[in-house]
Parts: C-alpha cells; sequence; structure tokens
C-alpha cells in the first residue's frame, strides 16, 4: 500500500517534469518553425530589385515594394523622433521628479494600461482626431499613432532605467552647484546610456512590426513616398493587402517583406544587447 | 521654511553668544566660517536633530564624530542644502555662511554649492574622462577659454596630489582610476571651483588604509587654503588631523572643543564613554 | 549676526577673484521650466488614456443613439440594410482569446517551472532567450505562418484527428477548414506564451527558498513541492499574469484577422469560421463610407477599449497588491 503510492507519486513527478520540457520544446518548436518558414519563403523570394521597385499593377509580374521600405522607415524614424523625447521626458519625471508620490504611481499606472490598450484602438483614436478634421490619410498620422504606442513604453522603462542610477551620483552633481535640470541630462543620463540606447531600440523594434495602427492612418500606398502628408505606403499594410490578394506572385512578395520586417525587429531587438555588452569589454 | 525677515535678523540669544566666544578664547586667533544656530532637521514627521548649535573656524579641520545613526551625515548635508533633493527632508533654523543665512529662501543654492563642496563616503567620478570629471563644474560655472580651463583643471588636480598619476591618461574614464584616485579626483573636482569650505562624509570608509593615509595628509595641506568640516567613523582619524571635534550623540552635540581637550579630556560621560569605546 | 560678518565676507570676495568673470552659465532658469516639461510629458500619458475614451464615444455617439443597448445584445451586421450590433465580433473576441489562454496557460506554466526549476543554467537561458524571441516576433508573421503554414496543416491533420476522437461534441462540427476561431486561439496561445511564461517564471524564482527546503524537507517530491508551496504562494502573481494575456489576446489584431476567417456568425463549433472586434476593424474599417456604418464600427473599438481598460486595470492593481505582499514575504 505504502509502497505503491510512494510509486505513484515518483510518476507523477516523473510526468510533470517530462511536460514541463515538452512544453519549453514546443516553445522552442514554434519557434524555429515560425524562422525557418519566414527565411525559406521570404529568402526564396527576396531580390534586390524588390527593395528598388515600385510595385506594378494588379496582376502583372514584377515589381517590387521599395516604396514600402521606405514609407516604413520615414514613419518610423518620425514616430521615434516624437515618441522619444516625450518618453524621456515622463520618464524623468518618474524617476527624477515623481518619485515614491501618488501622482507618480498613479501616472506609472496610467502607462502600464496605455500600454495594453490594443494597438488597434490607437489606431481608431488617431483617426477619429486626426484623419477625420484633416478629410484624408497621413504619413503623419501613421507616424502618431506609432509614436503614441511607443511613449508609455518608453516612459516606463526609461523611468525604470533612470532609477537605478545610484542617488550619491545625482547628489555629486548637485553638491558642484549643478542645476538639477543638467544633472538629469549631463550626469544620470550618461550613467544610463547603455540602458537609455536598449530601451529606445526595443521600443522601436516594437512599432516597426505594427500593422493595426497604420491600417486607417497611413493606410497604403502604391506609390514612392514624396510626402508624408497622404496615403503613406509601409511594409506591414503592403504584406497585409498582398497575403490577401489572389496573385501568387504578390503573396511571394509578402513572404519576402515579412523576412525583412522579421530581420530588422530581431536585429533591433537582439542584436542591440550583443553590441552594447561588446563594447564595454 | 518659514523664516520671517525677523527671525533671519534676530540675534543670537545670549547662551549662543557666550557659548561662541568660549569657542573663540579657546580657538584663538581664527575666525568663524559657519555658525549654526538652533538647527533642527526632519525626514517627514521624525525629528533628527534636535537644537544644534556649532561654530565652524576658518582654515581649520572640524571633524564631526558619534555613533552610527546620530545625524552627522545628516548635519552637514544641511550647510549645502543637498538634503533638498528628496521629498520631506527639512531643516528649520540657522547656518550662517560669513554672517549670511544659508537657509534663507532667497539664497542662491547654486553658488552657495559652489562656496561649499562636498566629498562623499563613496567616490563618485562622473562616468566621463578624468579631465571632464574636474572640467564639469567649471565649465558650468565659469565662461574660460581652453587655456584657462586646461590651467585650472590642471591645478586642482595638482592641489588634489593627484596629477602626476593622471597627466598621462586624462582623457581616459574616471572609472578606471582605483577607489583612493576616485576619491581624490572627487576632491579635486570639488577645489576646481575654488570652493570657501569643504564638506567631507566620511571620505575615507570605502577606501583601503594605504589610500586613506594619503587623503589624510592631503586635508591637513588643504587647510590652508579652506575650512575643512569631515565627518567621521573613525576615532584615531578624527584626532590625527583635526583641530576642533563635535560629538553627536542622538541627534543633538553633546560636546564641542579643540580636538586636544575632547580626545583627552571630555567634559561630558557621554563622550567620554565614546571616546573609549564603550559604545558606538 | 554680528561678530566677523564685515571681515569674512570681504575676505572671500578676495579670494576668489574668478567671482568676477563668473557668467551664470549654469541655466538655473531652466530648471522650473524642464520640471514642468516632465510633468506635462507624465500626465500626457494619462491624458492620452482619457483622450482615447472621449475620442471613441464623440465618434461613435450616432451609432450609439441609433441602437442603445441593442448594440451589445444583437448578432446582426448588415452594412446594406444599416443594422449593426456587437454580439457576433464580441462572441469571436472573447472565445478565441478563451481558447488561447486556456492553451497557453498551461503550457506557460509548465515553461515557467522548467526555467525557474528543472533546466541547468546553460538551458535555461538558451530556453529563455527563445521564448523572448518569440514574443518578439510581429503579430503579422504571426499572421502569415498562420494563414499560410499553420493553417492548411490543421485542415489536414490536426483538425481531422480531433473530429476522429471528439467529433460527436458539437464543438468540434462543421468541415475542417484550417481557418476559423481555434486556429485563432491556437495563434494566440503562441503570442501569449511568452508572456505568462516569463512573468509564472519570475513567480516561481520568487518564492523564497526556506519555503521551497521545508517542502522537500518532509520527503515531497518536485512536483509536490510546487503544487503545494510554490503555486499556492505564487497563485496570486499568475492569475495577475493570465488577466494580463487576457488582455493582449483580446486586442490582437493581425494574427487573428489572418486566420479567423471574417464571417459575421456565430457558431457554437469552433472550427467555423468567425470573427473579432479587432479582425472586423481591421477589414472593414476603410470601405465603411456610410456615417452609420464609421460610427458603429467606432463603437465596436469603444466596447474592446472598455474590454481592455477593465481588464487591464484589474489585474494592474491587483498585480501590484501581489507584489507588495510578496516583497513583504521577501
Amino acid at each position: 500500500m505504502k509502497c505503491s503510492s510512494a510509486k505513484r507519486r515518483r510518476l507523477t513527478d516523473l510526468a510533470v517534469r517530462l511536460f514541463a520540457q515538452v512544453a519549453s520544446l514546443l516553445a522552442l518548436g514554434a519557434l524555429v518553425w515560425i524562422l525557418f518558414e519566414v527565411l525559406r519563403r521570404g529568402g526564396s523570394a527576396l531580390s534586390l530589385s524588390l527593395l528598388t521597385k515600385g510595385p506594378t499593377p494588379p496582376g502583372v509580374p514584377g515589381g517590387g515594394f521599395g516604396n514600402a521600405v521606405l514609407g516604413s522607415l520615414l514613419m518610423t524614424f518620425l514616430a521615434t523622433v516624437i515618441g522619444v523625447p516625450l518618453g524621456l521626458l515622463a520618464g524623468i519625471y518618474l524617476a527624477e521628479y515623481g518619485g515614491g508620490s501618488k501622482l507618480a504611481d498613479l501616472i506609472r499606472l496610467g502607462a502600464n494600461i496605455l500600454m495594453g490598450v490594443p494597438s488597434i484602438i490607437v489606431g481608431v483614436f488617431v483617426y477619429a482626431v486626426l484623419v477625420v478634421p484633416m478629410g484624408h490619410f497621413t504619413g503623419y498620422a501613421g507616424a502618431i499613432s506609432l509614436a503614441i504606442i511607443m511613449f508609455p513604453v518608453i516612459a516606463r522603462s526609461s523611468g525604470d532605467i533612470l532609477a537605478l542610477v545610484p542617488a550619491s551620483l545625482r547628489e555629486a552633481a548637485l553638491a558642484l552647484g549643478v542645476p538639477r535640470w543638467r544633472v538629469t541630462l549631463g550626469i544620470v543620463f550618461r550613467a544610463a546610456k547603455s540602458g537609455l540606447i536598449t530601451a529606445c531600440l526595443l521600443a522601436v523594434a516594437r512599432i516597426s512590426g505594427e500593422t493595426a495602427p497604420l491600417l486607417f492612418t497611413a493606410l497604403n500606398s502604391p506609390y514612392w513616398p514624396t510626402t508624408l502628408n497622404g496615403p503613406t505606403a509601409n511594409l506591414t499594410v503592403t504584406i497585409f493587402n498582398y497575403a490577401m490578394s489572389p496573385y501568387e506572385d504578390w503573396k511571394n512578395q509578402a513572404w519576402a517583406a515579412s523576412l525583412l520586417i522579421m530581420l530588422g525587429v530581431l536585429v533591433l531587438a537582439k542584436g542591440t544587447r550583443f553590441l552594447l555588452a561588446r563594447r564595454r569589454d | 521654511m518659514n523664516l520671517t525677515t525677523e527671525d533671519r535678523t534676530a540675534l543670537p540669544s545670549l547662551r549662543d553668544v557666550i557659548s561662541a566666544r568660549e569657542t573663540r578664547r579657546t580657538a584663538a586667533p581664527t575666525e568663524v566660517k559657519i555658525s549654526v544656530r538652533d538647527l533642527n532637521f526632519y525626514y517627514g514627521d521624525h525629528q533628527v536633530l534636535f537644537g544644534n548649535n556649532l561654530d565652524i573656524a576658518a582654515n581649520r579641520v572640524t571633524a564631526i564624530i558619534g555613533p552610527s545613526g546620530c545625524g552627522k551625515s545628516t548635519h552637514i548635508r544641511v550647510y549645502n542644502r543637498i538634503y533638498e533633493l528628496y521629498r520631506g527632508h527639512r531643516a528649520t533654523g540657522h547656518v550662517y555662511l560669513d554672517g549670511v543665512d544659508i537657509l534663507a529662501p532667497n539664497q542662491d543654492v547654486l553658488e552657495l554649492r559652489r562656496r561649499i563642496g562636498m566629498i562623499f563616503q563613496r567616490p563618485t567620478p562622473f562616468p566621463m574622462s578624468i579631465f571632464d570629471n574636474v572640467a564639469y563644474g567649471l565649465r558650468i560655472h565659469f565662461r574660460l577659454s581652453r587655456n584657462e580651463l586646461a590651467e585650472r583643471v590642471e591645478r586642482a588636480l595638482r592641489a588634489a596630489a593627484l596629477w602626476d598619476e593622471v597627466k598621462d591618461k586624462l582623457h581616459k574614464p574616471a572609472l578606471a582610476l582605483s577607489g583612493g584616485q576616485q576619491q581624490r579626483l572627487c576632491i579635486a573636482r570639488a577645489i576646481a571651483l575654488q570652493p570657501e569650505v569643504l564638506l567631507m562624509d566620511e571620505p575615507t570608509s570605502a577606501i583601503d588604509p594605504v589610500a586613506t593615509a594619503r587623503i589624510e595628509d592631503l586635508v591637513e595641506e588643504l587647510k590652508k587654503d579652506y575650512t575643512v568640516v569631515i565627518v567621521t567613523h573613525n576615532l584615531q582619524q578624527a584626532a590625527r588631523i583635526s583641530d576642533y571635534t563635535a560629538f553627536f550623540y542622538e541627534g543633538r552635540i553633546v560636546e564641542f572643543g579643540p580636538t586636544r581637550q575632547i580626545f583627552t579630556n571630555p567634559r561630558d560621560p557621554r563622550t567620554e564613554a565614546y571616546i573609549t569605546g564603550r559604545f558606538g | 549676526m554680528t561678530f566677523d560678518t564685515a571681515s569674512t565676507s570681504m575676505r572671500s570676495k578676495v579670494r576668489t577673484p574668478s567671482r568676477a568673470i563668473r557668467a551664470g552659465r549654469a541655466f538655473a532658469c531652466f530648471d522650473r521650466p524642464f520640471h514642468w516639461l516632465a510633468l506635462s510629458a507624465a500626465m500626457s500619458l494619462l491624458g492620452l488614456l482619457i483622450a482615447i475614451g472621449i475620442a471613441l464615444v464623440w465618434r461613435s455617439e450616432l451609432s450609439l443613439r441609433t441602437f442603445g443597448l441593442r448594440f451589445l445584445v444583437q448578432s446582426v451586421w448588415d452594412p446594406v440594410r444599416h443594422q449593426f450590433s456587437a454580439l457576433t465580433s464580441l462572441y469571436g473576441t472573447i472565445v478565441s482569446s478563451v481558447i488561447g489562454l486556456a492553451l497557453a496557460v498551461p503550457l506557460s506554466l509548465a515553461i515557467g517551472f522548467y526555467l525557474a526549476e528543472l533546466a541547468p543554467p546553460p538551458l535555461a537561458s538558451f530556453f529563455g532567450t527563445a521564448v523572448e524571441l518569440l514574443g518578439a516576433i510581429p503579430s503579422i508573421i504571426y499572421g502569415m505562418w498562420g494563414l499560410f503554414v499553420l493553417a492548411p496543416i490543421m485542415a489536414d491533420q490536426i483538425q481531422p484527428a480531433i473530429q476522429s476522437v471528439l467529433g460527436s461534441l458539437p464543438l468540434f462540427q462543421g468541415p475542417p477548414m484550417g481557418i476559423g476561431l481555434f486556429t485563432a486561439g491556437v495563434i494566440l496561445a503562441l503570442m501569449v506564451i511568452p508572456f505568462v511564461s516569463s512573468v509564472a517564471r519570475e513567480i516561481f524564482t520568487m518564492v523564497p527558498a526556506v519555503m521551497k527546503e521545508s517542502g522537500y524537507g518532509i520527503g515531497a517530491t518536485k512536483w509536490e513541492v510546487v503544487r503545494g508551496v510554490t503555486l499556492r504562494y505564487g497563485l496570486s502573481g499568475i492569475v495577475g499574469a493570465c488577466l494580463l494575456g487576457l488582455a493582449r489576446a483580446l486586442g490582437e489584431t493581425m494574427a487573428v484577422t489572418f486566420v479567423i476567417g471574417n464571417r459575421h456568425a456565430i457558431s457554437l463549433s469552433l472550427f467555423e469560421p468567425g470573427n473579432s472586434i479587432s479582425s472586423t476593424l481591421a477589414n472593414e474599417f476603410t470601405e465603411a463610407s456610410e456615417p452609420l456604418y464609421l460610427s458603429s464600427l467606432i463603437e465596436l473599438g469603444l466596447v474592446l477599449f472598455v474590454l481592455t481598460l477593465a481588464i487591464q486595470t484589474i489585474s494592474q492593481l491587483w498585480l501590484r497588491r501581489v507584489e507588495r505582499s510578496m516583497g513583504g514575504v521577501r
């Protein structure tokens, strides 16, 4: 009796351990499978001409999505220019001025919730307050919705990173008679530099794969972006449109574009950390 | 701080004046650089300093000793108002620097901190080159030509007895220096601004004995040009380098006088207990 | 003060001639504006949250007035006859998310357990990185993979296999098309796993060693310690993580849009195509020319916003409390 229960206990333990390993292997398998498919299908479709040419009319073979690459780069750049300073300022408030106050706590909660707002809702919001009044879809609206997604991410991460800078460093600078804002920008930022850069790059990685907020802000366009004041071509919406199209050629292009996006995102999200780590050695 | 004009100009009480006189009599021909009157300090609702009165003599080294948590550091952190960094930290009373109350709301805090330099427990080099560390405060406070800047940096590094060790690597990161060198760099950074007072908050507590000895020698040198206030845990250090010693206990100044007297002939039994190592 | 004031201040002036060239380069005057700038940036985080709510209500006013509460309980979606309501999309949103979570939570707990307790450190960091990367893949890639790789396999192998075993249940009726609520749920599970498992891992490692040791001390197996001590100890944290994962799944757009089938219908079978709020928005928003159509779509967005806002707020406050109490124990 006692013996058999001990056996059962051991078997249960073994089963759970096995399940834990299988689950981990499953996650790894899914990752490898996705990466493999994107590499295989995207790799065989990707060519230089895809990056240098604009799209051809539906059904006509050839063409590329160079315009979408450029449009995505422009909008991501603009979003970064807006989102990073705003996010860093909010992070400065959280770490340097707010401290443990009730207001800072509330703002932290608000930022967390804002991060959890579905990105498509951000798209609807920007549509309602920018696209409707302006009367047409614009790349600016797309960039702003991306910036809104970036903003709380950078605010929270930079706030946490700045809070890690030891108080003694702030005191040492203040004791020299340096004004508070210069202590923050000159000393605290410098001490937290690599962390802040990583946080910003991660945020850029996050928005560069976003599709939903662009669907009804920047829309998409078959033309090369000469201005952001109109519908602007971009990679992710191009993938969506091409994937849903009946043309085999476009589907292949969608895979090529997916590969491009995936490489970009993974390099931004992971590669920078290695680079920063190596530079420190 | 609700200081009315009346408070600020009020004459010190008779007792204060007498105690100040006594101090000066024992201190012979020195001048008073900083005088503290009825200083109280609070962390929120919690009071940690109680009615501190103290006169710091110009061009002398004044040591502040006492057991941990007795308010030594808190006391000197009032002199340059660095405590204001934190929410809920608040001081009442008066601290006169050359007769001007630095706790007055209209005090230019940045200029105050230029005049009163501070060295901390742990070396706090900024994440930049050795040269830039020293030049940082100079660039902010003064408009200097390149040559003037370089000259002042060199002078400060020489005064901190660091020049010979770093002159060939001025543009290397300051974080690569040893702990003792970093602390001397911090001293150079402070004296580059030509302050009048140097506050040292246990400057050798994180440093090895050899480096400590160098810094103690340096303090001896520095008092020619600066008024030095040093908080220390190390009684031998206080005895070695200070001219005056104040003994703090539970937020109060129990005894203050010439170092020789405090260490050889303490008047208060608590001072004696501490000096002889019975507590603390 | 009466003593020495004149003489010492005179002296100090003489001793620091440099004060004459002091040029006020410190720009102390920027201190206050900088503080205000930082504060207003931080406040605009809260402002944005409020502004999103207001804008959604404002732009869906027409639909709110036309349909009232009917919007939430009816299942008709007919742009031609100008009849709109949210139930179909809401059903698909919730069902696909629940499937996703039902698959993801046990797997995530197992992964968290493996990473925190079982795996030797190098393997743990390897698998940890893999899971992290899984979370970094953009949702549109999940969509492409789901539609072109997973859906055919679902249609040809997995769904027929499930039907051969559980085919009698109403949940698994209908032709195995590969796209539909079930496939959407599977993709959502993959997207939620990195998130929940990293929280689970953190919670497993946060359990004080003494508590675990006292479990082993009475001769319990690893699993028994996890079930009896770790899980009980970390339960509230894991619940919070699951709620956050749910909020993510509810709002996920692109991956779901690719594989859910985009049909306005409620069916009990999980193999049938359906839609979710976000997929409806993604598909129809730019086609909506009628004011009432557009307004109804925005009201759909409002429903999703309120739903995620509620779950987010609850789970954030919950996690905050958990953190505080765990911190107390540590």
